[in-house]
């Protein structure tokens, strides 16, 4: 039986006060959520804590609401499954619970939450699996040596942002509120990642995501497609988030096309995006946007499937995807 | 057999309600007092010699009971008799990443994992054997050091004259396919507990095969048998990963002897896709002539199997590879060269269709090729060369019951296969295939001349019933089944009926749950046993009435003449009679396949005393931009000679169904730089409800003169037609071909933009000039 | 030597107090402290759903929850699904259709579709398909459990 090693646990009350016993406790203690990436961890000693922070018991984590503007507001703690049944989500929102709903299985979307979604640790097939394994590979640059499988040639670990929510998070240009130890900041949704696959977040360890916001929606369509090999309980392969916002003469106003799981964070696609810029969605737009976005995709070797194969399907579900939006416009 | 009340009939299975209750208890259910917890230390090198292991630290943490390693369980098993050569905790090298090494007996599991990274352990590298292209090759380093090549076995056998054949032949095709192996994945993990009083050993074991098992631990141990008892608790699934004496379960022996207490063992996830004995990754090539009209005129295949790093199975598997292709063609002439490589992985063995599957896929596809060259109908070409009933392969196997034809009729018709090939829009598909397989090898494992199962029949003063057999219930349901056919034969119902199975203290002789044997082999000995018991009551009643003996029946819970239902005596008065008349009320009853093994080496793979029959019709809807295939409906018609229990049959039809498509479209057992690429349920996938499609069964009885009630198998044989009729309707769907499987949407899409995904060559291999071997005397060439 | 606290929870309806670490997952605590083997483990990490238990009437993996996370929570496990003697409309369905082949997925697979009938008492077969989808099962190719739960569902909007 796989097992979680020791740690002591501890209950906050409030967001300021979890960040308070983090950034007390040093290096050695980290904050949970539902668990569900940070306990698998754990058991495969991928990491030992041995002080948890829970963030379960802090009200002010919960809840999703809508303000009159039409912004969205949604606690750290909503797991997913409230995620995808919340009417004020799935009507301000939509392309967020779609893509909650692809997450894993629905035992884990239980308990699973978006706060925890949105820093899941990066994935890489020389490092989620047990230490005796990643023994037999002679460890990694993420995993304590000095080398990367995947790019052995490199200094930089190359470990995949494989979350589902995030792409989503940033076509739809939501930001994050998040609460340290010294106090308050709101931070774009983008920024919240580094290109890193070891220091993939672009917070401070004491610092809480209490909130997302998403800003009104404005006339912004979203969706949201996920590539994997089956049905549930499977990370994405690819993960294509794009959001337009087209004038009356169905001229593309705003396009925000972002990528998951092709690098160590959420890749927009800047040029396919400005390709848009002005045009009407029609085929030949859309197909030319989609090479675009396929250029800035640079996936590795260490998930399923060929990295070739997941380049191609940049193109392939960069153009479903808008041309999904073309149709519910 | 015109009156039949339980055979036949839809019912649950005798262990049902304590499944759904959860009172079924499997073996890591179970605790003993004082019980200890141990865990393997597993190589973390692909191929190394050890040079150094010290153990002296791990077996000074507090808590720790005793650690083993290689020196305390010197002696060599293995399940086949050829191929002795694996050891519970590597000796002198290890031959794969995640072999274990050392084990260490402590409090609990974390004491035992702590102990664990406390052994020292310093290896030598040697050079990794990942494929069979490099176990050949010339300088590969050498798995076995005492042997002269990597060449685990090989076979060259030929029936009837195979050059004569081809020369005859007006078309001539070859083909090279390769299935990249996978593994069981039972959704429990193995798990064992040991105890030992002083003289004798009791083993609670996730096992199919506790005879088996007890043999080794015999060999391994040096106790002779009769102090060591073998018992399955629950089994979660086995599909053949639960066929061979496996380290834990021998050094959990071992250390319950040594500190005298319980030790359980009880593999993570990652060590069961460690333990494997999976499906052989397979590089074949096959040819065949054909006369102008599509006739079969030679066939020849050549298998090169990657065995992994020890024999199991193998030597039997690679004739498997070989000998059942002549079981749905009347092939006239049949060439067949065979070899088992070693390499530096977890060994391979036996998974569902043991040794079959591969070569079945590549038939079915190659069959599909032709018929296509030779401008034929793919269903019309293996019509013109179906075996006949009651016949005689070129290869000595004896078919006997066969509705090959009728399955092919009815699952074609289902499935509108005629009116849909070839004029689906581009993307849908239908693919087709047929397969055979055996009802129980005719051979048990190692040679003998006794019976392959036995069964005995108590009955109580109350009437009640009990059947004992080592059969084990994998899931399949073996244990209903012996109710049943015990229910059947006295007149009773199954709920009357208890079993007692797979205890090697109580129960007789069952060489295990393998080849598809239990229902066919132990279902023919519960029979005897029955029918015993019912002419014992029988003829004590007719003695005690009056009556004459013909006349009497049980039937109902009754002993009666069937002409007056009032006649007769209950069945519990009939007990009472037989009783004091007889004395104890015990029977018994064997079955032993008739000798049906070829005049060859080698023979011994292949016969059955009865196949059962399969075609499929896979319907698909490929997604030409993403590669990726979606199953839409399969339909399977199965000669399983009679449905016990039309139930059960549908379930393993079904579960045999989803077992083919996770082979055929997404599960790999890869390896990387020498390891293994995933041994996770994450990583290694297997289909969920949302990927699995509708399935259309449908049962066809051929009722076999030599089966229980004329039953033949269903566990097994299903899955082989699908995996090719797969491939076939892909090919049908978009007009291209991958020639390996899995067949995954990555392969798909290179496969459109060049054709073709698939292996191009064999690497060489001296084959010795193949054994002739004339066809059986009651073999005819087709008019 | 590790720290323990003292957790109180329902379990099937039962009252249980017990000493637990914090690292204790409430499947060790289920199946090694309260002696509820009924509920099986395949893989220990999330990914099988053969531990799935109810918290409050929702699926969880209990391989994934903290034992101290239950704390004055309801558990219902298989063992707890039956009224008395009994079965629950599904473990009838399970049993009357062959549904349990290894059996080893069987409570996992239970539970899951007790709260999703619960929560959704007439689904469609994609919508059943879709609740059960975090739970494997490696023998029956999920057909028999797919009806089983049609014909549960059929029988409770009937009563
Ligand atoms: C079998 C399996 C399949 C999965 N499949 C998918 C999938 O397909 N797609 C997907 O996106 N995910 C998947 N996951 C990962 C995971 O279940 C989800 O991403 C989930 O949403 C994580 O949320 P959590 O609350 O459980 O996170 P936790 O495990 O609690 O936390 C994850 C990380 O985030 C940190 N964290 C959590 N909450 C906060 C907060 N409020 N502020 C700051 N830091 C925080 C934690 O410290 C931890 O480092 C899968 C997991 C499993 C076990
Ligand atoms: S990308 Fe490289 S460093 Fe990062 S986890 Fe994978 S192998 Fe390790
Ligand atoms: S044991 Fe597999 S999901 Fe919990
Ligand atoms: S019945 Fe065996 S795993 Fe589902």
């Amino acid at each position: 039986m796989m097992r979680l090693p020791p740690f002591r646990l501890l209950r906050p009350r409030t967001a300021a006060e979890a960040a308070g016993l983090l950034a007390s406790s040093g290096t050695d203690t980290l904050a949970v959520a539902g668990g569900t990436d940070l306990y698998p961890n754990m058991k495969r000693r991928q990491v030992t804590p041995r002080t948890l922070v829970s963030l379960r018991g802090i009200d002010e984590l919960r809840g999703c609401r809508a303000g009159e503007d039409g912004e969205l507001r949604i606690g750290a703690g909503t797991t997913l499954r409230q995620l995808v049944a919340d009417p004020v989500v799935t009507s301000h929102a939509p392309a967020l619970a779609r893509a909650a709903a692809l997450v894993s299985s629905p035992q884990v979307r239980t308990v699973a939450t978006v706060g925890g979604n949105l820093c899941i640790d990066t994935r890489c097939n020389y490092y989620d699996l047990p230490e005796g394994w990643r023994a037999s590979i002679g460890f990694c640059l993420k995993a304590g040596s000095d080398v990367c499988r995947v790019a052995p040639g490199g200094e930089r670990c190359w470990a995949i942002s494989s979350s589902d929510l995030a792409p989503v998070a940033v076509a739809l240009d939501a930001h994050v509120r998040l609460v340290g130890a010294g106090g308050e900041r709101m931070l774009p949704a983008a920024e919240l990642y580094e290109d890193d696959g070891i220091r993939y977040l672009g917070k401070r360890p004491d610092e809480i995501l209490a909130d997302v916001i998403v800003p009104p929606g404005r006339g912004l369509r979203a969706t949201y497609r996920k590539v994997r090999q089956r049905g549930s309980i499977d990370f994405p392969l690819l993960g294509v988030a794009a959001a337009v916002r087209t004038s009356e003469d169905g001229a593309c106003e705003e396009a925000r096309i972002v990528l998951g799981a092709v690098a160590s964070r959420p890749v927009r696609c800047l040029e396919a995006e400005q390709a848009l810029a002005g045009r009407r969605l029609e085929p030949g737009a859309i197909e030319a946007a989609a090479e675009l976005a396929a250029a800035v995709a640079k996936p590795m070797e260490n998930t399923d499937l060929t990295p070739l194969y997941r380049k191609r399907m940049v193109q392939v579900h960069v153009t479903r995807a808008l041309a999904e939006l073309t149709e519910l416009g | 057999m015109s009156e039949l009340s339980v055979v036949g009939t839809r019912r649950p299975k005798v262990d049902a309600v304590a499944k759904v209750t959860g009172r079924a208890r499997y073996t890591d259910d179970l605790r003993a007092p004082r019980m200890l917890a141990a865990k393997l230390l597993r190589s973390s090198r692909t191929h190394a010699r050890i040079v150094r292991l010290d153990v002296s630290h791990a077996l000074a943490l507090p808590g720790v009971h005793a650690v083993l390693t290689g020196a305390d369980l010197p002696i060599a098993y293995g399940i086949l008799p050829v191929s002795q050569d694996e050891h519970a905790l590597a000796l002198e090298k290890v031959r794969y990443a995640g072999e274990p090494v050392a084990a260490v007996a402590a409090d609990d599991e974390e004491t035992a994992e702590r102990a664990l990274a406390l052994v020292e352990v310093e290896y030598e590298d040697l050079p990794a054997v990942m494929s069979i292209e490099q176990a050949l090759a010339v300088g590969a380093a050498a798995v076995h050091e005492e042997r002269p090549t990597n060449v685990h076995r090989a076979a060259a056998l030929e029936f009837g004259d195979v050059d004569g054949g081809f020369e005859a032949a007006d078309h001539v095709r070859e083909d090279i396919f390769f299935v990249h192996g996978n593994t069981h994945v039972p959704l429990e993990e193995h798990a064992t507990l040991a105890e030992w009083d002083g003289s004798k050993l009791t083993m609670h074991t996730s096992t199919q095969v506790p005879h088996y098992l007890q043999r080794a631990l015999e060999r391994v141990l040096e106790l002779p048998t009769s102090r060591i008892r073998v018992i399955v608790p629950a089994l979660g699934g086995g599909f053949g990963g639960k066929c061979d004496p496996f380290s834990h379960e021998l050094t959990a022996a071992k250390l319950a002897i040594v500190t005298g207490r319980p030790v359980k063992i009880a593999l993570t996830r990652e060590e069961v896709f460690y333990a494997h004995r999976g499906r052989h990754p397979v590089l074949m090539r096959v040819r065949s002539g054909f006369a102008r009209d599509g006739r079969i005129t030679a066939m020849e295949f050549r298998c090169l199997l990657d065995g992994g790093a020890y024999g199991s199975y193998g030597a039997a598997s690679m004739l498997y590879t070989g000998a059942l292709q002549t079981t749905t063609y009347a092939i006239p002439a049949y060439r067949f060269e065979g070899l088992r490589a070693y390499t530096t992985k977890p060994p391979c063995g036996p998974k569902r269709g043991h040794g079959t599957p591969q070569p079945r896929f590549a038939l079915e596809c190659h069959l599909d090729k032709v018929a296509e060259e030779l401008g034929l109908d793919p269903i019309e070409l293996r019509r013109r060369n179906l075996v006949e009933p009651f016949s005689w392969t070129v290869n000595h196997l004896r078919i006997t019951s066969c509705a090959l034809e009728e399955c092919i009729d009815r699952v074609v018709e289902a499935s509108g296969f005629e009116e849909k090939r070839g004029r689906l829009p581009h993307g849908r598909g239908v693919g087709f295939a047929v397969s055979a397989y055996m009802s129980g090898a005719g051979l048990p494992i190692y040679a003998n001349e006794l019976p392959q199962s036995e069964v005995q029949i108590k009955v109580d003063r109350g009437g009640g019933v009990t059947v004992y057999s080592m059969a084990t219930d994998i899931g399949q349901g073996s244990d209903s089944v012996l109710a049943y056919l015990t229910a059947e034969v006295l007149g009773l119902e199954p709920a009357d009926v208890a079993v007692v199975s797979a205890d090697t203290d109580l129960t007789p002789i069952d060489l295990g749950s393998y080849s598809s044997r239990v229902t066919f082999m132990a279902g023919n000995a519960a029979v005897e046993a029955a029918e015993r018991m019912r002419a014992l009551v029988l003829g004590a009643v007719a003695e005690q009435l009056g009556l004459p003996l013909d006349r009497l029946v049980l039937r109902g819970g009754r002993a009666l003449d069937p002409g007056d239902p009032e006649s007769g005596v209950p069945w519990v008065e009939a007990i009472r009679i037989a009783a004091a008349s007889r004395g104890p009320l015990v029977t018994a009853g064997s079955y032993r396949p008739p000798d049906l093994a070829g005049p060859y080496k080698g023979a011994g793979v292949g016969p059955s005393p009865a196949y059962s029959f399969s075609a499929a019709v896979v319907e698909v809807d490929c997604d030409p931009e993403t590669g990726e295939v979606r199953v839409e409906k399969v339909w399977v018609a199965h000669d399983v000679g009679r449905a016990l229990n039309p139930l059960l049959v549908e379930g393993q039809i079904e579960g045999s169904v989803y077992m083919a498509l996770g082979e055929a479209l997404l599960e790999n057992h890869a390896f990387r730089d020498g390891v293994h690429l995933g041994p996770s349920l994450l990583d290694y996938k297997t289909p969920t409800a949302l990927d699995m499609p509708e399935v259309v069964s449908i049962v066809v009885e051929s009722d076999d003169p030599e089966g229980p009630f004329g039953a033949k198998e269903v566990g097994q044989g299903v899955l082989l037609p699908v995996i090719p009729a797969v491939a076939n309707a892909v090919h049908d769907a978009l007009g291209v071909r991958v020639d390996e499987v899995p067949i995954t949407a990555d392969k798909v899409i290179r496969a459109l933009r060049q054709g073709r995904v698939g292996p191009k060559r064999l690497p060489d291999f001296p084959f010795r000039d193949a054994v002739r071997v004339d066809p059986p005397a009651q073999w005819r060439a087709a008019p | 030597m590790t720290e323990r606290t003292l957790l109180s929870l329902r379990v099937n309806n039962e009252e249980a107090t017990v000493p637990v670490a914090a690292h204790r997952t409430l499947l060790e605590l289920l199946r090694e402290d309260l002696d509820l083997t009924g509920t099986k483990h395949g893989c220990e990490l999330g990914e099988c759903g053969a531990c799935t238990v109810l918290v409050d009437g929702e699926p969880q993996l209990s391989c994934l929850t903290l034992a101290l996370d239950a704390a004055g929570r309801e558990i219902t496990t298989v063992e707890g699904l039956a009224r008395g003697a009994d079965l629950h409309p599904l473990q009838a369905a399970f049993v009357e259709l062959g549904a349990a082949q290894c059996g080893y997925c069987t409570p996992g697979m239970l539970v899951s579709a007790s709260a999703f009938l619960e929560a959704n008492p007439a689904p469609s077969r994609d919508e059943i398909r879709a609740a059960l989808a975090g739970n494997l099962c490696r023998c029956t190719g999920y057909v028999k459990i797919i009806e089983a739960v049609e014909l549960a569902s059929a029988r409770m909007g009937a009563t």
